[in-house]
């Protein structure tokens, strides 16, 4: 279990440069200048330009740009925005607010999906698993933000039922509606992942033996079945973390939360290209050790990597 | 023994010949045709009603989008702001939106630069992913290795999120850029998926028997261990085309997708934004054909996921 630990955590060295570093080249390599388009069509003085220049390192070479970066993360300074505040102090503020919204959400498709996946799985080709069939489809057929609009309107406008917008403090009772809108996606993706795999578990040779050997139903359900079926699924909770951050970007922008996806969201609205960069690989960054987190979670589950040397 | 049957000798340990005719035997099934893995498929497929179902949607929205005209006659980009936001009439079923540009002929012509989108970044990620992945699994070694690990890095980032970084810094704002930057992020799944089945296929008889008919490796790969490795590929592709729709719409919607004056589903939805509460239907029609549409491509993904996954075959 260590070695494994271990080995991951090697193995996340050099992905986080190489992303990083991805991100970097391909915002510096690009034909548009940076600064030119912070001012949009206004053409801003050449003094103006020599001084942002030099304050984004945009002067040095692209690789020198890149360490400076980079040695900057690891002092837990992360550059300034382009309205010059700096943007660890931003996502100081903003990352809690976020961390809320997407635990919150996380729990909601986890519970939700997999209950409704296993009873799904369990009773295959009734009526239940019919309906959660087509509505996951059309779950994941409708974008986050069209959920976001529906829900926001339905519940927020006609029923009033929750605040249309969530306050600066983002309380947990406030991200509740959000989560929701934010959980959607992969709430569907997890019903139709744990009701494939709890329907073929339920014909697999261990169930038969733990049957054949006197064990109650609800043993065989609870522990064979189940936990067998969750190791898919929490491969799937690894990737969708991802997804989870793009719908962040927009289910904060549409409730007006003011986490790492809403400053994303406002700076991509108004244009502000270093800001965008400096968020997103935080972004990145996150994602990497949630999967990281997921891996082990998943070392726990499945017996082949728990003993594995 | 029956006492009728001829005296055998001992020694024959092997039937003699004209005892087992060998050749017809051999000839039974000759003259039938054989079966591959597409014409099982397409068995299998062509008994489904979701099959004919999402079909005839795609073939309607690719209709659409090449021939917008034959729908409606009225142009998208007309704006009459005194009908801002005004509900249906006749000759404008679908009502206004808050320019005053009738929704049902947005609707009607923003199908093309969704499609586009969907369709090209298919296309690309398709064509990397098979080639790279497929160099990758058959060769191994230090090529495999190195692919191994530059997809790891980009697969760290998720797709829509690279866009978001690139689509706000790119000054070329159009369908090609958004399906270029998309496919760019999202490769590695496919390259990942083509080098897991051509490393299985690689240990199949075939490709000993290639090798041993003299057939160089290149062409054994392009010939044999490629064709017979495309079946989880094309599922993958059909879906992914779906969520590339998807994510064309959001970047859209976010602003740094198609550009603001642009005929797309994405940039209406965002537009119509700020009449949510007035005119909830503006919102309504683009994202009901933007459902509808990523709706047809997953239906059309599961039943060929179902046909060419033998698993799956068994199972229903």
């Amino acid at each position: 279990m260590l070695w494994y630990l271990g080995k991951r955590l090697l193995q996340l060295i050099p992905v986080f440069f190489g992303a990083t570093f991805l991100i970097y080249f391909m915002v510096f390599s690009l034909p548009g200048d940076p600064i030119a388009a912070l001012f949009g069509d206004r053409q801003p003085s050449p003094q103006v330009i020599e001084q942002l220049r030099a304050q984004y390192n945009l002067d040095k070479p692209f690789i020198v740009q890149y360490l400076l970066w980079v040695g900057g993360v690891f002092r837990g300074d992360l550059g300034l925005t382009y309205s010059g505040l700096p943007v660890s102090s931003q996502l100081a503020q903003a990352f809690p607010i976020t961390a809320r919204l997407a635990l919150l959400a996380l729990a909601f498709e986890a519970v939700a999906g997999i209950v409704v996946g296993v009873i799904a799985g369990l009773k295959k080709g009734k009526w239940f698993d019919a309906t959660a069939l087509v509505v996951s489809l059309l779950l994941i057929s409708v974008p986050t933000f069209v959920v976001g609009f529906v829900l926001q309107y339905v519940f927020g406008i006609n029923l009033g039922l929750f605040r249309v917008t969530v306050s600066n403090q983002a309380p947990w009772s406030e991200l509740v509606l959000p989560a929701i809108v934010l959980a959607t996606v992969s709430f569907a993706y997890i019903v139709r992942l744990t009701r494939a795999s709890v329907a073929e578990n339920v014909s697999a040779d261990f169930v038969r033996t733990a049957t054949a050997k006197g064990l109650s139903r609800r043993r065989v359900v609870g522990v064979h079945i189940f936990r067998n079926s969750l190791i898919p699924v929490v491969t799937y909770l690894g990737v969708d973390i991802g997804s989870l951050m793009v719908g962040a970007v927009v289910t904060e922008g549409i409730f007006n939360i003011h986490g790492v996806g809403g400053t994303v969201f406002q700076a991509v609205k108004l244009g502000e290209g270093p800001t965008v960069v400096s968020f997103v690989a935080v972004m990145v960054i996150i994602f990497m050790l949630a999967n990281l987190l997921v891996d082990l979670l998943y070392a726990v589950l499945d017996p082949r990597i728990r003993y594995a040397k | 023994m029956p006492s009728n049957a001829e005296p055998r000798q001992a020694t024959h340990y092997v039937a003699p010949i004209e005892e087992t005719p060998l050749q017809e035997v051999d000839q039974v099934n000759v003259d039938e045709k054989t079966r591959s893995t597409w014409s099982d498929a397409w068995d299998s497929m062509r008994v489904r009603p979701m099959f004919w179902i999402s079909s005839i949607l795609i073939l309607l929205i690719i209709v659409v989008a090449i021939f917008p005209g034959l729908f409606t006659h009225v142009d998208p980009r007309e704006a009459v702001l005194a009908k801002s936001n005004e509900g249906p009439e006749a000759g404008h079923i679908l009502g206004f939106n808050r320019q005053g540009n009738d929704v049902y002929a947005r609707v009607i012509w923003g199908t093309r630069n969704s499609l586009i989108v969907g369709v090209v970044a298919t296309v690309l990620v398709s064509v990397v992913g098979i080639v790279i992945g497929a160099l990758a699994g058959f060769f191994g070694g230090w090529l495999d290795t190195i692919v191994s690990r530059i997809a790891d890095i980009f697969f760290s980032i998720p797709t829509v999120l690279g866009a978001i970084v690139i689509m706000s810094v790119i000054p070329a704002r159009n369908a090609l850029t958004v399906a270029l930057v998309l496919a760019a992020f999202a490769w590695p799944q496919i390259a990942r998926i083509m080098r897991g089945a051509v490393l299985s296929a690689k240990q199949s008889d075939y490709v000993t028997a290639s090798a041993a008919l003299g057939v160089s490796r290149f062409t054994t790969l392009v010939r044999h261990v490629i064709p017979n490795s495309l079946a989880p590929v094309i599922v993958v592709a059909t879906v992914s085309l779906g969520t590339f729709i998807v994510a064309e719409a959001t970047l859209s919607f976010l602003g740094i997708g198609l550009p603001t004056n642009a005929l797309s589903w994405g940039v209406d939805i965002g537009n119509a934004q700020q009449s949510i509460r007035t005119a909830p239907s503006t919102i309504f029609w683009p994202s009901a054909a933007l459902s509808i549409t990523v709706l047809a491509f997953l239906l059309l993904g599961d039943v060929v996921r179902d046909a060419l996954d033998p698993k799956a075959r068994a199972r229903r």
